[in-house]
């Protein structure tokens, strides 16, 4: 279970850096929301990995999981559909507005901002 | 008064005149005299304590750990300045009044000046050396909105960039300098510091002090090679060059230096540097005012050479030298502000401060003209007044002074300086008031003598000059007080008196050579001055642009291939960087062995992590194709829900599966305006090095998730607390959610402000689209997809209608059951949301938004209060922000359940999730209710009591 989850982290990261790496605001955003995944995973695994035992308090149980990483995954994960929607506004505004939805701005020339 | 209030009434003062503004500028300027004038009497009630020479001392510990405390002190070298700085002060406020024009902002300009003020009081009066370095750095800043107050002016801005800079940069020198004193000495009490003498000039780290701290003051005292400063500074309006670049600020850099006198100086280091500095500073200073045409440049020059004079006192280390310094800067403010006033009338009366274009003005402005001769006449040091007397201290410490070269080299370059010193002060007389009586007509105003509030203020430092020059016994003995403060228990104070007439000493001699030749001077003016147009001089405005042109390049050079405006690039660059750095850390780290077993794998795990895993790398290579990206990563969402079910998280799994439909609703309303493919631009060499990076990078954290998830935490993790306390402390068996909303409320809480303002900012960003140019755009746009022929349809309406009570109960279910089982006020929030979500996407956003009565914006703000109200509800029991209780109630005939605070604040959590998911998708569907849907009134396309209405419609007719 280990390697699966470890290698899905990682390639959910690969994943999500290549499409952050992309000149389109469209797959950049997809790519952050892969690389939330990735990351929202690392955190939760952070507490290691149990099978069949919930943070769940039961009179008979005597394995749990560890409940900090999941309450912290959780807020991060509202979180994130928050900070994915104000990207998007912010792309959308840009692409609505210039009618260009690149992510890079041309390169900065010495003439511009000269004091 | 307490010292606190004389240092603190400034500041609380600094607030009137900016608010009292409308008030009128009478009010503003009383307001700002009253502030100022109370400091004053607080400080004068300390005289009594000064004059019999005690140090009047209060304090509190501020930052104890730091070695930072309020400590302040008044001594007789702290009521000189203090004294000027709001003596001075007052009258420059009640000068101001009468000098700026209608036009300007008086308040900021007296909110300015009181900020000022008060960091200068601060220095004089501080005790600790970090809290002088704080005030210190204050005047360097209040100064900086001073100079460039004038904001149209583009030489006010970059004069005030200039000082800005230059006295800055000294700042910084000088906190490194001070840091190593109190290293040295193991307190930063100036009171301790100063008592060790010894052990500071014994350290290695002496000269590096020495050096940073002259630094400072050099720089704040406009010293060669950092004068240049000051005269561009003079771009400012006229009270503030009086102000702060004759009697205030300038002399920081001198109070600096006699302040450290008792543990700096004494030195060959300290003689060889602050004299020899002095020295140029002054010749240099004189030589140049001589040529300016410009009055306040002429001043700023003399100021500068003044500066130096008192420097090269202080540098002299002897006892006579200090009481010489500490005289001269007690005269030298009297008749610069008084100069300088004078210079803002001719300015605010002729309208032009050229003094080519002045001469003759003793007609026409013969108050003016009494005032500026009197004070012009003392600089220039003419018996019967002070300039005279310390001019002459002056001349007689330098016949006894010894730096290099021949004996005598040093007393005549004293004489020279002072040459030139008598000749622009004959220059100013002379070529502005003196010569053929004009017509008011050939100045570029009309001049007369202004009003009396103009006039008086340099008119009462006009009569100090003169009640000094004449009885100067008056102030001898505080002269000698301040300077016993200076010199501590290094030195005696000297027995001489300060004499008019001492005998025919060498200084007789030295001062009537410096006032003849000062005749002979200006009487040579003209050849003189085409003399020194001739003559090739650095510009020192040219070669400081030069610096800050080239320390720019440098940082251009520098920055900008990494941080050349392309997104891409730091993403790059931050991967790498990372993935070297944790390359590195691997390396060179120690691993640990492994403590944990492997978990077993089934087939649906490998099922589910191919589908992730496809999906994944599907999306990498086929992200051209939008909406089917949109399909890939909602299979890796749903993935990762399963995975969080499979591992023991459910709610991670609900939360996860129901932001996953919200997510993906929110990119279907934008992919609504993006183009639906993405254009292959980037090369193929371009995409084989992404991959190679992101490779790197999923490799690192493969690598590292993988190595930590078989060893456990090198110390035990936390949650076994959590674990015991979560039932008994917070009354709920859902661990998870106990965390949530009771042990780390506090954090839930910022959560969810947090998610409130990013649905509030995007709700913002949209009323800016639609109010800006984007909305001619977006109501002239074609849609690029073919819309569907039903858009609403009537099998939709119908199942969403049916649906919504039962969503509802299920979000409800989920909601109060969330302390024990899997649930709570997010998942319960976000069910809710998709319950709504479903009614504006069956009928549309007009039909559906028509029937929404509650804006979301109050309930998201509800959300909030009622999280934030329980909190605070804690505090009525006295216990901490957020302290949940809880209790079990049984209400027959239901069984015993439990009602707990927590359950408040998860509704908080609730509400604000529900506003803030429905705010930010209602504001993307407004983006597109303007484009090109049509509100539809009727809830379906086809309606079927519409149907049925029409059909029997025309039966009931028959």
């Amino acid at each position: 279970m280990e390697v699966l989850v470890a290698s899905a982290v990682g390639i959910l990261t690969a994943t999500g850096l290549y499409l952050v790496l992309r000149l389109h605001t469209f797959p950049v955003i997809l790519g952050m929301s892969l690389l939330t995944y990735a990351v929202n995973v690392f955190l939760f695994a952070s507490g290691r990995l149990t099978i069949g035992a919930p943070p769940i308090l039961t009179d008979d149980a005597t394995l749990y999981t560890d409940p900090l990483p999941q309450a912290l995954v959780l807020t991060a994960i509202v979180i994130s559909f928050g900070m994915t929607a104000v990207v998007v506004m912010i792309a959308l505004g840009a692409y609505l507005g210039t009618n260009d939805d690149h992510v890079d701005d041309p390169i900065i020339s010495d003439e511009e901002d000269a004091p | 008064m307490s010292l606190f209030l004389i240092v603190a009434l400034p500041f609380l003062g600094a607030l009137l005149p900016g608010l009292m503004n409308s008030a009128g500028r009478q009010a503003v300027g009383g307001v700002t005299f009253t502030v100022t004038l109370a400091a004053f009497v607080g400080l004068l009630t300390n005289l009594p304590a000064v004059l019999n020479g005690e140090v009047v001392q209060t304090g509190f510990d501020w930052f104890p750990e730091l070695g930072l405390n309020v400590t302040l002190m008044l001594d007789g070298l702290g009521f000189l300045f203090a004294t000027m700085i709001l003596g001075i002060g007052l009258l420059i406020i009640a000068y101001a009044r009468f000098y700026l024009a209608r036009d300007d902002n008086m308040g900021e300009f007296f909110t300015y000046l009181l900020l000022f003020q008060g960091a200068m009081v601060g220095i004089v009066l501080s005790d600790n050396v970090l809290l002088l370095l704080i005030f210190w750095e204050l005047t360097s800043l209040s100064s900086f909105l001073l100079i460039g107050y004038w904001k149209h002016l583009e030489a006010g801005r970059q004069g005030a960039r200039m000082a800005l800079t230059v006295t800055g940069m000294g700042g910084l020198a000088l906190i490194a300098g001070m840091l190593i004193l109190g290293q040295i000495v193991g307190s930063y009490d100036l009171s301790v510091i100063l008592q060790n003498r010894e052990l500071i000039q014994a350290d290695p780290l002496y000269v590096p002090a020495l050096l940073l701290i002259l630094l400072g003051a050099f720089t704040k005292s406009a010293q060669f090679p950092f004068h240049f400063w000051l005269p561009h500074a003079m771009a400012a309006p006229t009270p503030v060059s009086a102000y702060l670049h004759s009697a205030t600020m300038v002399k920081a850099g001198i109070f600096l230096m006699a302040r450290m006198w008792p543990v700096l100086s004494g030195t060959p280091e300290w003689f060889y540097i602050v004299t020899t500095t002095g020295l140029i500073t002054m010749i240099l200073g004189a030589v140049i005012a001589l040529f300016k045409h410009d009055l306040k440049a002429l001043l700023a020059f003399s100021t500068v050479s003044h500066l130096g004079l008192i420097t090269m006192l202080l540098g002299t280390g002897t006892a006579f030298g200090a009481f010489a310094a500490m005289f001269h800067i007690l005269n030298h403010s009297t008749f610069k502000a008084a100069l300088f006033m004078s210079a803002g009338i001719i300015d605010h009366e002729t309208n032009t401060r050229d003094i080519r274009k002045l001469g003759g003005l003793r007609h026409l402005m013969p108050i003016t003209f009494i005032i500026a001769t009197i004070a012009a006449l003392s600089m220039a040091g003419i018996p019967l007044l002070n300039g005279f007397l310390s001019k002459e201290m002056m001349l007689e410490e330098m016949a006894h002074t010894y730096l290099f070269g021949p004996e005598w080299l040093v007393p005549a370059l004293a004489t020279f300086g002072s040459l030139f010193s008598a000749a622009y002060c004959f220059r100013l007389i002379g070529h502005t008031f003196l010569g053929p009586k004009r017509a008011p007509e050939s100045y570029p105003a009309k001049p007369h003598d202004p009003g009396v509030g103009l006039w008086l203020p340099p008119a009462i430092l006009v009569v100090l000059v003169v009640v000094i020059g004449v009885a100067p016994f008056v102030v001898e003995d505080f002269v000698k007080l301040v300077t016993a403060s200076v010199l501590g228990t290094t030195a005696e104070v000297p027995t001489a008196h300060i004499k008019i007439w001492h005998g025919l000493v060498p200084a007789l001699y030295m001062s009537i050579v410096a006032v003849g030749g000062g005749l002979i001077v200006v009487s040579k003016f003209r050849p003189l001055s085409r003399l020194w147009e001739a003559t090739p001089r650095p510009e020192a405005k040219i070669i400081f642009d030069d610096i800050i042109t080239a320390l720019v390049m440098c940082a251009r050079a520098i920055i900008h291939p990494l941080h050349n405006g392309a997104f891409t690039r730091y993403a790059m660059i931050m991967a790498i960087t990372t993935v070297a750095a944790s390359y590195h850390a691997w390396t060179t780290g120690v691993v640990g062995a492994v403590t944990r077993e492997i978990q077993p794998v089934g087939w649906v795990e490998i099922g589910g992590w191919i589908m992730l895993v496809a999906a994944a790398i599907g999306l990498a290579s086929m992200h051209y194709n939008r909406l089917l990206s949109l399909i890939l990563i909602g299979i890796v969402g749903l993935m990762v829900s399963i995975g969080f079910v499979l591992l023991s998280a459910p709610d991670l799994a609900m939360t996860q599966i129901t932001v996953e439909v919200v997510t993906i609703i929110l990119l279907l309303l934008a992919l609504n305006f993006l183009p639906n493919h993405t254009p292959v631009e980037s090369s193929a060499l371009r995409r084989v090095r992404d991959v190679i990076v992101a490779s790197g990078a999923g490799l690192a954290t493969m690598a590292l998730t993988y190595h930590y998830l078989l060893r456990d935490a090198i110390s035990a993790p936390i949650s076994e607390f959590h674990l015991a306390n979560s039932y008994e402390g917070g009354g709920g068996t859902n661990v998870v959610n106990v965390i949530l909303v009771d042990f780390r409320g506090f954090d839930t809480f910022g959560e969810i402000i947090v998610l409130g303002i990013a649905a509030l900012l995007i709700y913002a960003l949209t009323e800016t689209l639609l109010n800006g140019p984007v909305r001619a755009r977006l109501l002239n746009r074609v849609p690029d997809k073919p819309l569907s022929g039903t858009q609403h349809p009537m099998m939709m309406v119908v199942l969403t209608r049916v649906m919504m009570p039962v969503i509802l109960m299920v979000g409800f279910y989920i909601f109060l059951r969330g302390h024990n089982e899997p649930g709570g006020g997010f998942i319960a929030g976000l069910i809710v949301s998709i319950a709504v979500v479903m009614q504006y996407m069956a009928s549309g956003f007009g039909w559906a938004s028509d029937r929404q009565r509650l804006p979301y914006h109050g309930v998201i703000g509800a959300g909030v209060l009622i999280a934030g109200l329980t909190g605070i509800g804690s505090w009525f029991f006295s216990k901490p922000f957020l302290t949940s209780d809880f209790t079990y109630l049984r209400i027959p005939p239901f069984e015993k359940f439990e009602v707990a605070t927590a359950a408040l604040f998860d509704l908080g959590v609730f509400l604000a999730v529900v506003g803030a998911v429905m705010l930010t998708l209602e504001s993307f569907s407004r983006l597109a209710r303007r484009a090109h849907v049509k509100d539809s009134d009727s809830p379906m396309d086809i309606d079927p009591s519409q149907v049925i209405a029409e059909l029997t419609q025309p039966q009931e007719g028959v």
